[in-house]
């Protein structure tokens, strides 16, 4: 991941959902190596602003912008070049642990005949591999899916409450994750209503404005 | 293409797993093709002439009934949102989707229908012939279906209303589907017409169906 100049901007962003604003005029950027954490009441729009960067939402107004990063990386779309972690976690329970993220990974555009044992030890499911998914707690559950985004490298990581249902051990180890993944010039937008850990994260507080 | 045949995979691996609902579709035809000459009387003659009939009804009603489950699970697990995040186009998804529906539950229902014969007094060497109409029209039930599918994904009961979008789009399907397997069992009507028509039609639909379906899809992001 090559991220010298990769930059993810908003300008004047506007989303409507069934008639009802819920927001506008948001003003946002984040550079390789930095994180935003989206904080705001229930309902301001935290959510909805992850979904809308992530492709699956339209916005109504304003403009959205990743710029920069991989060779060849302007011909992608920002959902391309983004995972989102969001409350379902996407994970089959009759398929086992291993196979649901040899298939995520192969999906997501890995590289051929990647590995998949890394990162299922980076969130410490390896022991796991064949149990099927059906046998999983919500925090391994949870687990499985965030290996996701250590499997297949892509620049932005949208995180929507990343930390619900994963006990203190499993937190910090995500909170390394999320250092490392920085380190290397990815980019983390989060939304949260408690600290996740990230150091030093810049803040956008919805609902404030309307 | 990897992406292409990894969902592919995956899905058809879903079916035949627990739950999955692979063979669920050959065996309500199988019934329903079975319960007709109860229904109907030991009639030998009439059996023979409406089976075509009895065969393509079991299979339209067979296709639709995993259908509305396409897309609807995904949806409900979340795996619909990545699926769309990835590199590969959504057409192509929906259509790897469709195709591995395809493979799980028509592919099965065809290949028992020569058996079916038995019951319906229909010779095993025109059955032949049913089989390869079916073969050739079931695509274009799986990929008619899917825009249905689509549609309903984002609503609460949607199989309901699957049957009702679907199943008038399926009637030419189905008038030259029976026209071509009557041909096939009692004649004299050529076989030839309507069974090109039957391949038309299939090849449309597969070029239709999965934009049609992630155009729906997309329109469906709420």
């Amino acid at each position: 991941m090559s991220t010298d100049l990769i930059e993810l901007s908003a300008t004047d962003l506007a989303c409507e959902r069934g008639g009802r604003l819920v927001f506008s005029g948001l003003n946002f950027a984040v550079s390789a190596g930095e994180a935003l954490v989206v904080t705001g009441r229930n309902g301001a729009g935290k959510s909805t602003l992850l979904r809308l960067i992530a492709g699956l939402l339209r916005k109504s107004g304003g403009r959205l912008d990743l710029t920069g990063g991989a060779a060849g990386a302007d011909e992608a779309t920002t959902a391309e070049q983004s995972h989102y972690l969001g409350h379902l976690d996407a994970v089959k329970p009759a398929l086992s642990v291993g196979e649901n993220l040899r298939f995520w990974t192969t999906y997501l555009g890995a590289p051929r005949g990647a590995p998949i044992r890394p990162a299922l030890e980076a969130v410490d499911l390896a022991q796991l591999s064949d149990l099927p998914a059906a046998y999983l707690s919500a925090g391994q559950r949870r687990r499985l899916s965030i290996a996701r985004l250590v499997a297949v490298p892509r620049p932005l990581w949208l995180l929507d409450e990343p930390t619900s249902a994963l006990d203190t051990q499993s937190q910090d180890r995500l909170a390394a994750l999320m250092r490392n993944h920085r380190s290397r010039g990815g980019m983390i937008v989060a939304a949260a209503h408690g600290p996740i850990g990230l150091d030093d994260p810049r803040e956008l507080k919805l609902g404030a404005v309307t | 293409m990897t992406a292409f045949l990894a969902l592919l995979g995956r899905d058809m691996r879903l079916a035949v797993r627990v739950g999955g609902g692979a063979l669920m579709g050959a065996l309500f035809y199988f019934t329903v093709v079975a319960m007709m000459p109860f229904a109907i009387g030991p009639d030998l003659n009439l059996l023979a002439r409406i089976g075509s009939a009895i065969l393509w009804l079991g299979a339209l009603l067979a296709s639709l009934l995993a259908l509305d489950r396409l897309f609807a699970t995904d949806h409900d697990d979340g795996s619909l949102d990545l699926l769309m995040m990835g590199a590969m186009p959504l057409e192509l998804a929906v259509a790897a989707k469709a195709i591995a529906h395809w493979l799980t539950t028509a592919l099965p229902l065809i290949v028992i229908t020569p058996v079916l014969g038995l019951m319906l007094n229909i010779e095993m060497s025109a059955m032949g012939w049913v089989a390869l109409t079916l073969l050739a029209g079931t695509p274009a039930l799986t990929f008619i279906g899917l825009i249905g599918a689509a549609l309903a994904v984002t609503l609460r009961r949607g199989g309901l209303l699957l049957a009702v979008l679907v199943l008038p789009l399926t009637v030419p399907v189905l008038i030259f589907g029976v026209a071509a397997a009557n041909a096939a069992i009692i004649g004299p009507a050529p076989f030839g017409p309507p069974f090109t028509i039957l391949c038309a039609l299939s090849l449309a639909s597969f070029v239709i169906g999965p934009f049609a379906a992630a155009a729906a899809l997309r329109q469906g992001l709420e």
